[in-house]
């Protein structure tokens, strides 16, 4: 008996704005009195093919109880909408969906707070809102103002609360949620650090509880290591539904601008100066299967082929290996040795289980003797690094660190 | 239609709401809780020396302020229910879009809130009935019939304008002003026997003409006329009916109009 069950789910929004005539309730009135015939077609619910757009495109799947499914999209696919018709807040325009126990919705920290209220009587207000019935609020309380370590503040009205307190008291109250199934929208951690790390815990809790966890989320992070389903939405359609790391893989595919390789065969157009002209730039797993993407534990191999214009005693290739946000990870060159004109292949090949996850670039140096700089070409390649299957519950979030080498470590009773 | 299991599984929330209303209408004005017993106050002065000295208008002997005063009570708690009732879901549109719950205990909270009002000022009423020579009567007992019945109006019209006010924002509006032409066509300021025949019908088509005179049964001491009442409130019957009906048909687009 699935917990959730979507079949051929569609919904539609017809735009055009909302400032029409039919609007109020005074244009209506005269809008029916001059133009009969347009205002029948309106409300007969006829729109131009312009005006619509699918929001969800004939989405269908299950989830059976205790699954914790992660659902990845871009901004503007349909994961929001996905979500809010499963809370019960939208109607779909044509299938169905058939939910089988108690629901929560977290869409949005706070919802129904009022600011003139105190912490006190905003944790009833907001868990009502969410569902709970006073008896069980009454029991979470102490669990609640414990969690948001906001106890000094309780009968303050929350208007005078710092912007973390309040965050943190909204937090609170949808963490202690205990529904059957929850659907959470982006609000997996808010607040400082320190308290994003105590939300992420309790989100791997839940997890773990048993229940039934639909999560949205743009941290492929979390979704990986909270997840053991995920499915990637695009424009309203279903792309991918299975194993959380794949799921992310093909969608950062999609959308992201790697360069994993480039080649300029006409000479002339190529990159480069009268000492050295570039023919190609690639990089690729060192793995028996070369066409699978880079992880972290994935030896990789970095080739450049290129022609020497000029014969040089001492050359040599070198990197800068850069994260994209610009942090240099690490620098390598090959010896020198001599170089006489001619067309070259230079490949420098990095180890697995060295590289932290992420988006990584370089820049190419092309040194003579003397550390001189005889060509230098940035960036001409852009591409990441991922994840591999983790454990459930391991570690929630990002593996901090620039490298994640993968260490020997001994342990053994002292005598 | 009305879906009364749901409606009782939410009861807490629907308290949660009257009682942030309350505390947050409070809080928020001047006068604090004197102003529940003061506006009915200001305008008993007001009407009484405008209609009753400069108008001159008949009170079916009765003195005229006290005579206004029972009047006014329900209408306050009437068109202030219907307004803030009006305007509540599209104040609570924040909540509409992010949460479930059935979306009808929104406009019935404002209705509920307003009875604590009308409880005080009759309280008031009730002490001030001896100053102007009004005699507490077994009549009083007809109050909650009464109140019950202002009280499913209420509810069927504000939840009808609120419904309204979604897809025509200016609906509130228009209600407010609708609301101010009704209260003169009431028979509150005057008698009900002030109106000609020619103009009779209006008091059998309005609901709240024979509940204000039903209030001032109950505190004056004129006599009930039944008939009357018993039409009324099966003309709220079919307001509340009504207007909950249109509601629950739009219910579902709620949250994409808003």
């Amino acid at each position: 008996m699935p917990a959730i069950r979507v079949q051929n789910l569609s919904k539609e929004y017809i735009l055009g704005g909302r400032r029409r005539p039919q609007d109020t309730f005074r244009g209506m009135l005269a809008d029916a009195l001059l133009s009969p015939y347009r205002r029948y077609r309106r409300l007969a619910g006829d729109a131009l093919k312009e005006d619509r757009f699918l929001a969800l495109d004939d989405i269908s799947f299950e989830v059976a109880p205790g699954e914790v499914v992660g659902i990845i999209g871009r901004n503007g696919a349909g994961k929001s909408t996905l979500l809010k018709i499963l809370s019960r807040i939208t109607e779909p325009t044509s299938g169905r969906a058939e939910i089988a126990g108690r629901t929560g919705s977290l869409l949005e920290v706070g919802t129904g707070f009022h600011p003139e209220l105190t912490g006190r009587e905003n944790i009833y207000l907001n868990g009502s809102i969410l569902g709970m019935g006073k008896e069980e609020i009454r029991k979470k309380f102490d669990a609640i103002v414990d969690f948001a370590e906001v106890e000094k503040f309780l009968d303050t009205p929350v208007k005078h609360y710092s912007s973390g307190m309040y965050v943190r008291l909204a937090f609170a109250v949808a963490a202690h949620l205990e529904p059957e199934i929850l659907f959470v929208d982006e609000v997996l951690a808010v607040g400082d650090a320190q308290f994003q790390k105590k939300c992420l815990g309790r989100m791997g809790e839940i997890g773990r509880e048993g229940r039934t966890v639909i999560v949205v989320s743009h941290n492929m992070q979390v979704i990986q290591s909270l997840c053991a389903r995920a499915i990637w939405l695009n424009d309203g359609k279903m792309e991918y539904d299975g194993g959380p790391n794949s799921a992310v893989v093909a969608y950062s595919r999609s959308y992201s601008k790697s360069v994993s390789e480039q080649a300029w065969p006409d000479s002339d157009e190529a990159p480069g100066n009268e000492d050295i002209r570039l023919r190609s730039v690639r990089v690729v797993p060192d793995t028996e299967k070369p066409e699978e993407p880079i992880t972290v534990e994935s030896p990789f191999l970095m080739e450049f082929t290129f022609r020497v214009l000029a014969p040089r005693a001492v050359f040599f290739v070198g990197i800068h290996f850069r994260s994209v946000n610009g942090n240099i990870v690490f620098r390598s060159a090959a010896s020198p040795a001599a170089a006489p004109e001619g067309a070259y292949r230079s490949v420098c090949h990095v180890p697995g289980n060295l590289l932290n996850n992420g988006k990584y670039t370089l820049d190419l140096y092309f040194m003579r003797d003397g550390n001189v700089v005889l060509y230098k070409m940035e960036s001409p390649l852009v591409f990441e690094v991922f994840d591999t299957e983790k454990e459930a519950g391991h570690f929630i979030g990002d593996v901090p660190g620039v490298v994640r080498p993968s260490l020997r470590w001994d342990m053994e009773p002292l005598r | 239609m009305l879906d009364l299991k749901e409606l009782w599984a939410y009861r807490d929330l629907l308290m949660v709401l009257i009682r942030r209303d309350i505390k947050v209408r409070y809080q928020q004005s001047v006068f604090g809780v004197a102003w529940v017993i003061l506006r009915p106050v200001l305008s008993m002065a007001i009407f009484t020396l405008v209609f009753g000295v400069f108008a001159r208008i008949p009170s079916d002997g009765y003195p005229y302020p006290l005579f206004v005063f029972a009047g006014l009570l329900p209408w306050i708690y009437f068109s202030t229910s219907v307004l803030s009732s009006g305007n509540s879901l599209v104040d609570s549109s924040g909540l509409i879009g992010k949460v479930y719950f059935p979306r009808l205990i929104i406009p019935m909270a404002p209705v509920a809130g307003g009875l604590i009002d009308l409880f005080v000022s009759m309280g008031f009423l009730f002490l001030l009935m001896p100053l102007f020579g009004a005699a507490w009567t077994a009549k009083l007992l007809a109050v909650p019939v009464l109140v019950l019945g202002v009280a499913v109006a209420a509810l069927g019209v504000g939840t009808l304008v609120s419904a309204l006010n979604v897809a025509y924002r200016d609906f509130g509006g228009i209600a407010g002003y609708a609301l101010q032409v009704w209260m003169y066509a009431t028979p509150i300021v005057y008698p009900e026997s002030l109106v000609p025949d020619r103009w009779r019908f209006l008091l059998l088509i309005n609901p709240m003409a024979p509940l204000v005179e039903g209030f001032r049964s109950a505190f004056l001491g004129k006599p009930f006329q039944v008939p009357s009442i018993g039409v009324s409130l099966a003309i709220s019957a079919v307001l509340f009916i009504a207007g909950v009906a249109y509601f629950g048909k739009v219910e579902r687009r709620f949250a994409d109009i808003i």
